[in-house]
C-alpha cells in the first residue's frame, strides 16, 4: 500500500511505514522532517551515514551493518550511537531508501 | 528492488507492550546454534531492542579465545542434514560440511563467530560467561574473549531480566 504524505510544502509517497518508494522525491528538509519523526535530532555524522546510504542504495547494494561497520564511513558502535533505536531501518527512512532485510 | 519488503508484518504499537529486552542463554556448541544465538541477539540490537547472551555449558566455547573459530556443525545424530549416521561419523566429514556451511554463510554476509562478536560487543549486546559452567571446565577469565562484559551466576542473570518486557531464550 502506498500513502502520500506531506513534509512541509513537499509531497511524497511512502509505503505504510513511513519509507519513501522513491529515493528522487527525497531533500534533505525531508530527510530532516523525518528524522524529527524518529526523535533523531541530524548532525554531520548523521548525514554523511545517510549520503553513504543513498549511494550504496543507488548501486543497489544490499545494506547490513556489517559492511555499514566497514564502510570507513562509520564503526558499528558509532551507528548505534547515531541511531539508538534501530540504527538500520531509522538511517534508511530518514535517507528515504527502503527498508533493508538484512539480519545482520 | 527485489530485498525489499512492500507489505510487512505487524508495526510496533505501544499498547501491545512491545518487547524491550531479549535474554538468550547459550548452552551449545555446534555452529549452528552459536549462530541462531548471535542472529537472534544481533537481530535484537537492529530493532532497537535489548539484548544479553549468558554463555554456559558448552555455549562457552563460543567465546573461547583458541576454540570460538573451530566451532562445527554435527554430522552425527543430527537429521537435517541428511547424511546417514554411519557416513557422519567418518573422518574429516564434520570438518567438510563445516566448512561448506561457513561458505554458504559467508555468502549471505554473515562474518565468522570471532568478528560476529565484535559486532555484537559494539552493538551493546551483553556478553556473560555462567560461574558454574566455567568452573566445570576449568576456565578462567583469560581463557575467554576481551569483550566479554563479565562472569554470572544463573540468579545474577534473572535479575538482569528484570522488567515485564523482557524474553528469556534457551538455546
Amino acid at each position: 500500500m502506498v500513502v502520500e504524505k506531506i513534509y512541509g510544502e513537499l509531497c511524497v509517497t511512502c509505503n505504510e511505514q513511513g519509507y519513501l518508494t522513491d529515493l528522487n522525491q527525497w531533500t534533505e528538509e525531508i530527510g530532516l522532517e523525518i528524522a524529527k519523526e524518529e526523535g533523531i535530532e541530524m548532525t554531520n555524522e548523521h548525514w554523511d551515514v545517510i549520503a553513504y546510504l543513498q549511494d550504496q542504495c543507488r548501486k543497489e547494494v544490499p545494506l547490513s551493518i556489517r559492511k555499514i561497520g566497514k564502510s570507513g564511513v562509520v564503526s558499528i558502535k558509532e551507528f548505534y550511537h547515531l541511531f539508538p533505536k534501530g540504527p538500520l531501518k531509522i538511517s534508511s527512512r530518514i535517507a528515504g531508501i527502503p527498508k533493508p532485510v538484512s539480519c545482520i | 528492488m527485489e530485498n525489499t519488503i512492500t507489505s510487512p508484518v505487524t508495526d510496533k504499537t505501544d499498547d501491545k507492550k512491545p518487547i524491550k529486552k531479549m535474554m538468550l542463554i547459550l548452552s551449545k556448541a555446534t555452529i549452528d546454534n552459536v549462530y541462531a544465538c548471535f542472529i537472534l541477539a544481533n537481530g535484537a540490537r537492529m530493532e532497537g531492542i535489548e539484548s544479553e547472551i549468558f554463555f554456559t555449558f558448552f555455549g562457552l566455547e563460543a567465546i573461547q579465545k583458541k576454540k570460538l573459530e573451530h566451532l562445527h556443525v554435527a554430522t552425527v545424530g543430527n537429521p537435517g542434514m541428511h547424511i546417514p549416521t554411519m557416513l557422519g561419523g567418518l573422518p574429516g566429514m564434520e570438518a567438510f560440511a563445516t566448512k561448506m556451511m561457513k561458505s554458504e554463510m559467508e555468502k549471505l554476509d554473515i562474518p565468522p563467530v570471532g568478528e560476529f562478536l565484535e559486532i555484537l560487543a559494539a552493538s551493546g549486546t551483553k556478553l556473560w560467561a555462567c560461574k558454574l559452567a566455567m568452573d566445570m571446565f576449568h576456565l578462567e577469565k583469560e581463557h575467554l574473549i576481551d569483550d566479554l562484559d563479565g562472569v554470572l551466576t544463573v540468579g545474577d542473570f534473572y535479575t538482569r531480566a528484570q522488567g515485564d518486557s523482557t524474553q528469556l531464550l534457551f538455546i
